[in-house]
């Protein structure tokens, strides 16, 4: 098979498995696109986690703990398709925390307040499952395989992200602006999410059927999706730009492209942090990765 | 063994296995511990078969130097065959294939 026959094949639907024959600019795509969304899985549960032991309940303090939980089996289950790319997970790890790799934009922020892990939880995770669906098509198969239980998993987060801020949206005026505040906070990032409207055309991971949408359709998905929800609770979306014209497209300000490259590139307000975070518990577990590895020998 | 297992699941009683994705684990104990956890703790499926890479007899090339069509259904493309017999017994104007 030729490059030419193998980007026709893949353009036409073909899915491709580990042991068959790749061109190496599709594998080197792979590894970056699988990698960035292993590393994304990973960091995401820390913005959650700063709030497991302040969560107003046992209920919640229970539901953010699975999430966690989740996130990170999610972790694992990416990295290991990396792996059988050719890319080892300890490599993954070494580079992600030595801020080689990237994460996603909306990780890098801090969370603030309560109504921020609402906000996360429903929003955040309602715009990441838009691009993970779109996944489940990818002309990687075993990546495709293991986004059907990811996505089947994120439809819980997105539930609990809706009911956590269906409940503040029906407490006191104290804690529907914690909400507000939140929701005007995270609708930079979220816009800035899904990438910059490159044709998709134009896009290699589109080109290789890494993703089977370009980044400005997956963006009105989710305006589609999620405004209406976030208008008929009463919030406001804090964008005058904002709205729907007559050929049913979302016009909106043009996201601070700027700001999300800064962001991704390691210089969001809480990347070095966290990525500290990352470091000290990859040496502080080093002992049970070798325990582990010694049972191999 | 130490190594990659590959996780195949059942979601409900009766169902076939499916392949959902592999483990990396130092022997069948630890394979047995993250296969449960990845793919079973939140009640997704019935039934785990976790397997050795390397026992997974992976085939894939299917000759048929033969064309033994006669063993499938596109060995038997009848509509020429009953046009034909339809002609000859008149009756083409009431079929409709």
């Amino acid at each position: 098979m030729t490059e030419q026959e193998f980007l026709e094949y893949v353009q036409s639907g073909g899915q491709v498995e580990t042991d068959d024959w790749m061109p190496d600019d599709y594998r080197a795509k792979l590894i970056k696109f699988i990698e960035m969304h292993g590393n994304s899985e990973l960091m995401g549960v820390l913005p959650e986690r700063e709030w497991i032991l302040r969560a107003p309940t046992l209920q919640r303090k229970l539901a953010l703990t699975a999430k966690v939980q989740d996130e990170v089996g999610h972790a694992q289950l990416i990295y290991r398709v990396v792996e059988d790319l050719g890319k080892p997970r300890e490599a993954c790890l070494e580079d992600l925390v030595s801020g080689n790799s990237k994460f996603h934009n909306v990780f890098h922020y801090p969370t603030k307040t309560w109504g921020d892990v609402g906000v996360i939880a429903w929003l955040v995770d309602a715009a990441a499952i838009i691009s993970q669906k779109a996944l489940l098509k990818c002309s990687y198969a075993p990546y495709a395989r293991i986004m059907k239980k990811i996505c089947w998993e994120e439809s819980f987060h997105i539930l609990h992200g809706r009911d956590v801020i269906l409940t503040m949206m029906n407490g006191t005026d104290e804690q529907r602006e914690l909400v507000q505040e939140a929701v005007n906070r995270w609708w930079g990032p979220l816009m800035q999410f899904h990438g910059n409207p490159i044709a998709k055309e134009d896009d290699p991971m589109f080109v290789w059927r890494i993703k089977s949408q370009g980044n400005e359709e997956a963006r009105q998905q989710f305006l589609d999706g999620y405004v209406p929800q976030i208008w008929e609770l009463g919030l406001t979306v804090p964008d005058p730009k904002l709205e729907k014209n007559g050929e049913g497209v979302w016009e909106y300000t043009e996201p601070d492209w700027a700001e999300l490259k800064h962001v991704v590139t390691g210089h969001g307000p809480r990347t070095a942090e966290r990525l500290e975070l990352r470091r000290g518990t990859r040496r502080e577990t080093e002992w049970v990765r070798r325990a582990v590895l010694a049972e191999a020998a | 063994m130490s190594g990659v297992y590959e996780v195949f699941r059942q979601e409900r009683k009766g169902q076939a296995f499916a392949h959902a994705g592999s483990v990396a684990a130092p022997n069948a104990a630890f394979a047995e511990a993250y296969a449960r956890e990845q793919y079973g703790r939140r009640g997704e499926s019935v039934a785990l078969w976790v397997v050795p890479r390397d026992a997974v007899m992976q085939i894939e090339e299917f000759v048929d130097e033969l064309q033994r069509n006669y063993h499938r259904v596109d060995g038997y493309p009848l509509k020429e065959k009953l046009k034909e017999a339809r002609e000859r017994a008149g009756t083409t104007a009431s079929a409709d294939s």
